[in-house]
């Protein structure tokens, strides 16, 4: 697990201080060149930040390091430019719908295969594994079709943001493979005080695997957040628009008032930023052992 | 005695049955929601999209093609057959550009933010911010940042002597234009990637490394401190133990990423769709982007889903070696 690969770097560190000893100016170097990498990191979401705050004035002249006047205002003239409100609304219900969705299908799924006897569990968990495989770019047309007025009629719905992601192989994985590292013996105890299958995985397993669900849950609630290619798709109306198709709508009706823009940018990915500093360890844990989502 | 065990036999033997029939009932209860939603959109679609790939299909379904919406592709139709093959080329000009970049300053920032140090948090924390906040806010900066007027960039660039420059709408090669900046004429086909292919790379990797960084640290973590100690107490510098022994012993991660960085520069959309919507004449157009087109703007689906499944096919190839690896590494355990 990464958080042993962790643990085990900093008990090699004595080691490379003591070869070090008393070189300090290499440790300065190696700030020096990490501060220059911060600035080029921070650098666009304070121009972000900044200009959000600038008159139109000042944001269309020479560029500012420091806006000389800060507009707070201009949060407001953004929110009231377009349906924010609303947008906030649809995707703040559809990333919770998709992300508890997502937790008690792969919950269910995962303990079947992790921990249950059943003819034909290896196909299924090889067929799992196969769709695994299958990029969006794959089921984006067929979808588009399938959500279209001639099958299913759900463009322009919550349920098209939603239904094709309440299950994905990514969270299947990730549990069974938490869910197999529950002793045995923990079962054999449940089973021989008579708790049926229901009852082991409520009261035994999921509270030991909180930190997996926790990692489920962001990484299944941050790609609902930052969903734009399908909803772009799918979606017509502001009354179920999300945010980042609202925000790419509303990177035309702002014209070159770009300060507006950049405040509608800020507060578009505030939520996610507090939400990644709070929860930084299970998101950062999550995505970086699977590669695959985010 | 051995009545009674043959009589209790019986029942136990009828309820041991009855409790794996209840097992196998239980069982496929408890993966029907997940597997339900997988059949429909993710399987199912799979092979919808290879049919739809066979038809004209425009709004609604059209007459059969069979493989016509291939050969059309790639070598029929002049005008499709051009554009993909130069989406493609436009594709793999991207991933050149962004991934080996990408891997060495990744290398490089996780190698200085290994072991105990002051600070580590903090950077790791600010370096990997960029990956979980939107590619659309983010672009939607970018966009402004690279504007030939207002953006900060060109006062920037300006600084070291560099002329303003239309950073997203220069359809010329960047050799070409250094080329000329000097004086030289640089032949066509060395003109090299557009400037809007190479601000677009810029960002893209701006939005990658941290994630990148992540995944180092947890390969350099795994990598055993004697063969440092060892190396130390035979006097080698710091470069020698980089060269002959992290960056050898690095590798498996070095390949992970550079494959799960392939898969996602093939996938880029977001970015490009938001800095250049494809242009300037077309040179960030990359395969996703023509799908797009092909299928949303022009309502072509039939041909949009022959490309999307020939893109699928290289995604596929290389998702594959991922899991080959994947498989065999210790850390995912």
């Amino acid at each position: 697990m990464a958080s042993g690969t962790l643990a085990r770097d900093t008990l090699r560190a004595p080691a490379r201080a003591r070869s070090r000893g008393g070189r300090l100016p290499r440790g300065t170097v190696k700030h020096a060149v990490l501060i220059v990498i911060a600035v080029l990191i921070a650098y666009p979401f304070y121009f972000m930040v900044t200009s959000g705050v600038k008159s139109f004035f000042e944001a269309t002249g020479r560029p500012t390091l420091w806006p000389h006047e800060i507009h707070l205002e201009n949060y407001v003239t953004a929110w009231n430019a377009a349906p924010w409100s609303r947008y906030f609304v649809n995707t703040i219900f559809i990333s919770i719908v998709n992300t508890l969705g997502e937790l008690v299908t792969a919950v269910l799924a995962a303990y079947a295969l992790a921990r249950m006897d059943f003819k034909g569990k290896a196909v299924i968990f090889g067929i799992f594994l196969a769709t695994y495989m299958i990029p969006d770019e794959a089921t984006l047309i067929p979808n588009f079709v399938l959500m279209s007025r001639r099958y299913l009629n759900l463009a322009d719905t919550y349920q098209v943001q939603i239904l094709p992601f309440l299950a994905t192989a990514f969270s299947i994985f990730l549990l069974r493979q938490f869910f197999l590292s529950v002793p045995n013996e923990l079962a054999d105890a449940a089973r021989i005080d008579g708790a049926g299958h229901l009852r082991f995985l409520w009261s035994i397993v999921l509270p030991i695997s909180v930190p997996a669900l926790i990692t489920v849950a962001l990484v299944s609630f941050l790609g609902s957040w930052n969903a734009f290619l399908w909803p772009l798709i799918v979606t017509n109306h502001p009354e179920v628009r999300p945010v980042q198709v609202g925000l790419n709508a509303f990177r035309q009706e702002a014209g070159a008032n770009y300060n507006l823009l950049m405040a509608a940018s800020t507060f578009v990915i505030a939520p996610i930023v507090v939400l990644y500093l709070v929860a930084q360890r299970y998101l950062v844990q999550g995505v970086a052992r699977t590669g695959i989502r985010g | 005695m051995a009545i009674e065990v043959l009589r209790a036999g019986a029942p136990r033997a009828a309820s041991r049955r009855r409790r794996i029939v209840d097992e196998h009932v239980a069982a496929y209860l408890f993966l029907l929601p997940a597997a339900a939603v997988i059949l429909v959109f993710k399987i199912f679609p799979a092979f919808f999209a290879f049919y739809i790939s066979l038809f004209r299909w425009d709004v609604i379904q059209g007459p059969f093609r069979g493989m016509d919406n291939y050969l059309d592709i790639l070598v029929a139709n002049p005008t499709r057959a051009e554009q993909f093959w130069r989406s493609l080329s436009t594709t793999v000009t991207y991933t050149l550009l962004t991934i080996p970049l990408e891997i060495a300053i990744a290398i490089a920032i996780a190698y200085l933010l290994f072991g105990r140090m002051r600070g580590r948090g903090f950077y790791r924390t600010l370096y990997y911010l960029p990956y979980v906040t939107s590619t659309i806010a983010a672009a939607t900066a970018f966009e402004w940042l690279y504007h030939p007027q207002y953006g900060p960039l060109n006062d920037l660039v300006g600084l070291v002597g560099v002329g303003r420059q239309d950073w997203l709408g220069e359809p010329d090669g960047v050799f070409a234009m250094i080329g000329s900046a000097f004086g030289a004429a640089v032949p066509a086909i060395a003109a090299g990637p557009s400037l809007a292919l190479v601000a677009v790379s810029l960002m893209s990797i701006w939005h990658y490394i941290g994630f990148q960084v992540v995944i180092f640290l947890a390969g350099l973590g795994g990598i055993s401190p004697e063969y440092y100690e060892a190396a130390r107490l035979d006097g080698a510098s710091e470069w020698q133990i980089f060269r002959k022994i992290t960056f050898p012993l690095l590798s498996p991660t070095t390949f992970f990423v550079f494959t799960i960085a392939t898969i996602a520069s093939l996938r880029v959309f977001n970015q490009i769709y938001v800095l250049t919507n494809g242009g300037p004449l077309d040179t960030t157009r990359t395969v996703t982007m023509l799908v797009f087109r092909t299928f949303f703007q022009q309502t072509q689906l039939g041909l949009g889903a022959a490309m999307a499944f020939l893109l699928t096919l290289i995604i596929l190839a290389f998702t594959l070696v991922q899991f080959r690896v994947l498989g065999r590494r210790v850390f995912y355990g």
